[in-house]
């Protein structure tokens, strides 16, 4: 099957787009509809802008066209042999028919032939429900073939990077991945080693993805229409049929990548157990970068603080002895100020021991020293941090707080670090 | 930016990147320069001191020694000026000072920038050629043009320079600072600055003043407030007593740590509001937990000036709760105990617990740049750059198109005036400092990710091929690196990113921060920003024991 993919892909990059006629905005026929697409546009733009579908594999509307999978054939009448409709520019007067006999026959051919080197592991598979070839599997009705031709048989996840694995056994050669590291990230880290069944998909000189020089963005992954790459931390986490997608802004740099946080809520606090950038994402479409794409896991470290603490000297002795005796609080550690406190710590209660404590008590603390503060030695004697990491509205809300309850100016954040 | 971003990558004839490292720290922003260079034949000039990565794609690659950025830009418009390429027309109709601009340049011939910032005069003059035939041509600048004594004369150079080619006002145009965080842009466009009410409406203007008066029923300072650097100045005098930091780890990210620490130690009441027991945790006095991005609503505004939802997809751990409850709870705790009195008549002057878009509704009623910015219209997905002033203005794209803010776009001329710390006998190197790829910051986040911390698991200092044999120094060895404020110990990574001379250093891990050598004296005079950009140092091997 891939020498015939490798074949197709060949092809396609001879397929010659002059022949036919280029008018202004031609006028074409698709499935008896008349449609009227702009100069240039390819059949399967054409199509699917009047509502059309053409099914595809390689094809992605943010990249280019290698009409390598052949799924997109169709029809075209005076036209020699059936058309990859992903890369047939529109003529006028043409008269295209996306699913006569012989353009499905061929579908379902090639989709026989995907299979018959494709694992048949849809029970296990991370993208079980997701998955492209899945898909078209589904609404072309093809069965697992019967004969046994040659299989593949790669190593399930040989390469070991922290964020992407691979398996080749799932990869059909579209060549998305390529094409995503070269024309989206300019990275040219993935591509096609050897020829004919032999075909593989490689990193740099078959390397280990860093060692070729990857920047981890994960882009590949995400153009990849089948499970063949996927994303690591996710591996088990949950398909899609188990989590809410949540769109909301990354947390790192400044660009404003919109980001789908894919949640599992299935008990707890929810957990997020993936992250995708988003087809009509204003900024950044499906890219995102490894910090955004990989770098969410510290939303769930163990090391998130998940109580207020107060060192003992601010908090009123009696009260201190009985809230921790019937374990309200908690002492959490000792006073040396370059080492994070213990849990459990034994040693008596000193002044500067972090305790753990309920809300009440911990704002009640900052609230009356503060207004003891400004009164003893006025608002100048305060000043706030605000945070670049915050939203806007809780900005706003601490220059507020600053300005109308401290009287003071001192409201400042890390702009300039 | 004065641009968007889309408009850059796509209709920008050329790209000049100078003190931006844009591929490792807006890494998404960094394919789009990539692409318009390699798809759509964008000319990429890159300025950098570090051989960065864009530095391998770029047509031109000007390696200017640190801190030299206005002898390199005067240099260009001097050959734009001498070949007359200058925009007549735009300087004519839409600037003012252009005078004093010509007498400044006309001293930085290509010969005396060359032997100021170490880059050949012909490549000056081919830069100020590609500029002058690519238009527009979008500049993009980062820390490395701002955190410098002349930060604010390194951002005149640069507004020059597209006013002079008449880059302003236009697609594809523009002067683009990269703002780091995901909302620091925001966090200043809200008043957290010392200067400044939302909205960039200054403090020292008796109407503006008169106008958050009115709305918050109290009577308000008109002192000018203190920058994050001098706060601690303050702090470690005495006068600042009470020190409330949100989100931020002044003990990694702020100049001199050894002061920083010296300060926090001095302060009477540190009150910290964050997601991990960070190193700024162990000098304060409450810590509060709070709530992550992922835990909470809200919007963000980004580089460009967009402003977008964030939203609450998983509960905070524990008790951590999200920031705006917090302040709240605070807020209604000292108006109860009569620290502030606002008169309950004034419009906005409650605090009662309000959701993120009903807090919008008084940042709409105070902020003019946000006034149009409603949740109904973010929720419909509408592109919204402020200046949005009602709220049926589509937004602003493009800063500066018919006129600039000030009316006329004005020429500051400036000179270039050598940092503040350069090497000497004792200190022979430049040391500057910035973050990678894999870390984010003062990296309580990414040395949380187990994926990034994989990758990157420690420091490295990047030492030049010819100092790394001069002080028979191999990759991956122990080095120390030792300033005038203090020394750290780290694995060197010897590259030619680096010129001999230079050394460059991160601040992503807490023991081996750079901000233990650099210096919070040096600032400059009008934005206060540190010069973190140029430290001198001395190298040397670990573990030799020379001292």
């Amino acid at each position: 099957m891939a020498g015939l993919t490798i074949g197709f892909l060949r092809r396609a990059c001879e397929t010659e787009r002059t022949e036919h006629e280029v008018s202004p905005m031609p006028t074409l026929t698709i499935n008896g509809q008349r449609v009227v697409a702009p100069e240039g546009a390819t059949i399967l733009e054409a199509a699917r802008a009047a509502g059309i579908a053409i099914p595809t594999l390689c094809h992605h509307p943010d990249l280019s066209n290698v009409g390598a999978c052949r799924m997109c054939v169709v029809t075209v009448e005076k036209a020699r042999g059936l058309q990859t409709a992903c890369t047939t520019p529109v003529a006028e007067g043409m008269v295209v028919h996306t699913h006569s006999a012989d353009a499905v026959a061929t579908r379902r051919f090639v989709l026989e032939m995907l299979l018959s080197d494709h694992p048949n592991a849809c029970m296990t598979c991370e993208v079980n429900g997701a998955c492209e070839l899945q898909d078209l599997v589904y609404e072309y009705g093809v069965a697992w073939p019967q004969h046994k031709g040659s299989r593949h048989t790669y190593p399930v996840d040989p390469d070991p990077n922290p964020f992407i694995v691979i398996d080749r056994n799932k990869c059909i050669l579209c060549g998305r991945c390529v094409r995503a590291c070269a024309e989206i990230q300019n990275r040219d880290i993935w591509s096609f080693a050897f020829r004919g069944f032999e075909t593989k998909l490689v990193a740099g000189a078959d390397q280990p993805l860093l060692e070729a020089g990857c920047e981890s963005c994960g882009q590949c992954v995400a153009y990849c229409p089948t499970g063949a790459l996927f994303d690591r931390m996710s591996v088990g986490k949950g398909r899609i049929g188990q989590v809410t997608r949540v769109r909301t802004v990354c947390s790192y740099c400044g660009v404003g990548c919109q980001i789908d946080l894919h949640v599992r809520r299935d008990g707890g606090r929810g957990r997020i157990v993936r992250v995708t950038g988003a087809a009509d994402a204003p900024v950044n479409g499906l890219a995102l970068c490894v910090k955004g794409r990989y770098g969410y896991d510290y939303v769930h470290s163990p090391e998130r603080l998940t109580r207020p603490l107060v060192r003992a000297k601010w908090l009123d002795p009696d009260e201190l002895a009985q809230r921790v005796g019937d374990n309200r609080w908690s002492v959490i550690g000792d006073a040396d100020k370059r080492r994070s406190p213990v849990t459990g710590h034994d040693s008596p209660i000193s002044p500067d021991t972090f305790i753990a404590v309920d809300w009440d008590t911990a704002l009640d603390v900052v609230a009356r020293k503060l207004a003891a503060e400004k009164a003893a030695h006025g608002g100048d004697s305060f000043a706030m941090l605000a945070s670049a990491k915050c939203t806007n509205e809780e900005n706003f809300l601490f220059a507020k707080f600053a300005r109308q309850l401290m009287t003071t100016n001192n409201i400042d954040h890390c702009a300039r670090l | 930016m004065t641009n968007t971003i889309r408009d850059i990558t796509e209709q920008s004839r050329a790209i000049f990147v100078i003190g931006s490292n844009t591929t490792e720290q807006h890494p998404v922003i960094g394919i789009k320069v990539r692409r318009a260079k390699r798809r759509r034949g964008a000319k990429l000039i890159v300025a950098d001191p570090r051989r960065i990565d864009l530095a391998e794609i770029a047509d031109l690659y000007l390696r200017q020694r640190p801190g030299t950025d206005i002898a390199l830009l005067n240099g260009i418009m001097h050959v734009i000026l001498r070949e007359g390429w200058h925009d007549a027309d735009f300087i004519a109709r839409r600037t003012e000072g252009f005078e004093e601009l010509t007498a400044t340049v006309a001293r930085y011939t290509p010969e005396v920038a060359a032997e100021i910032t170490g880059v050949p005069a012909a490549d000056i003059e081919a830069a100020a050629r590609l500029l002058a035939e690519n238009r527009p041509a979008a500049l993009l600048y980062a820390m490395g043009i701002t955190q410098h004594k002349v930060g604010v004369a390194n951002v005149l150079a640069c507004a020059n320079l597209q006013m002079l080619l008449g880059n302003l006002g236009v697609p594809g145009g523009g002067v683009n600072p990269l703002r780091g965080q995901n909302n620091v842009q925001g966090a200043c466009d809200m008043g957290g600055l010392p200067n400044v009410y939302p909205g960039y409406q200054p403090v020292t203007s008796p109407e503006a003043r008169a106008k958050f008066e009115a709305a918050w029923g109290v009577p308000l300072s008109d002192r000018v407030g203190l920058t994050v650097t001098e706060m601690f100045d303050a702090a470690e005098r005495g006068r600042v007593r009470c020190l409330y930091i949100v989100g931020e780890n002044p003990m990694t990210s702020d100049p001199d740590l050894r002061h920083v620490q010296h300060a926090l130690e001095q302060t009477e009441f540190v009150v910290l509001q964050e997601l991990f027991f960070s190193e700024t945790a162990a000098y304060a006095d409450v810590i509060l937990p709070a709530a992550s991005f992922a835990e909470k609503e809200g919007t963000v505004t980004n580089t460009e000036r967009r402003v977008q939802r964030v939203r609450k997809a998983v509960e905070p751990p524990g008790e951590a709760r999200a920031d705006s409850w917090i302040i709240t709870e605070l807020a209604q705790r000292l108006i109860a105990l009569g620290a502030a009195t606002p008169d309950p008549a004034a419009p906005w002057s409650a605090w009662p617990h309000r959701p993120a878009e009903a807090i919008m509704a008084e940042i709409n009623a105070l902020t003019p740049s946000y006034a149009g910015i409603t949740y109904r219209r973010l929720e419909a997905g509408e592109p919204l750059h402020w200046p949005v002033p009602n709220e049926s203005h589509p937004g602003t794209p493009i800063l500066h198109r018919e006129r600039f803010t000030r009316g006329l776009g004005r020429f500051v001329a400036v000179d270039y005036v050598p940092p503040a710390e350069l090497p000497d006998e004792q200190y022979p190197l430049i040391m500057t400092t910035g973050r990678v790829l894999y870390h984010w910051h003062g990296g309580e986040m990414s040395r949380r990710a187990q994926g990034l911390l994989a990758v990157y698991p420690e420091a490295l200092v990047e030492v030049s091929p010819t100092d790394a044999q001069r002080l028979g120094i191999g990759d991956g060895d122990p080095v120390r690196l030792v300033s005038r404020r203090g020394a750290i110990e780290a694995k060197a990574w010897v590259t030619d990113r680096v010129n001999r001379g230079l050394v460059f250093a991160t601040f992503h891990f807490p023991e081996q921060a750079a901000n233990w050598l650099t210096s919070g004296e040096h600032l400059d005079p009008t934005a206060k920003i540190p010069a973190l950009k140029v430290t001198a140092v001395r190298l040397e091997r670990a573990g030799d024991g020379n001292r």
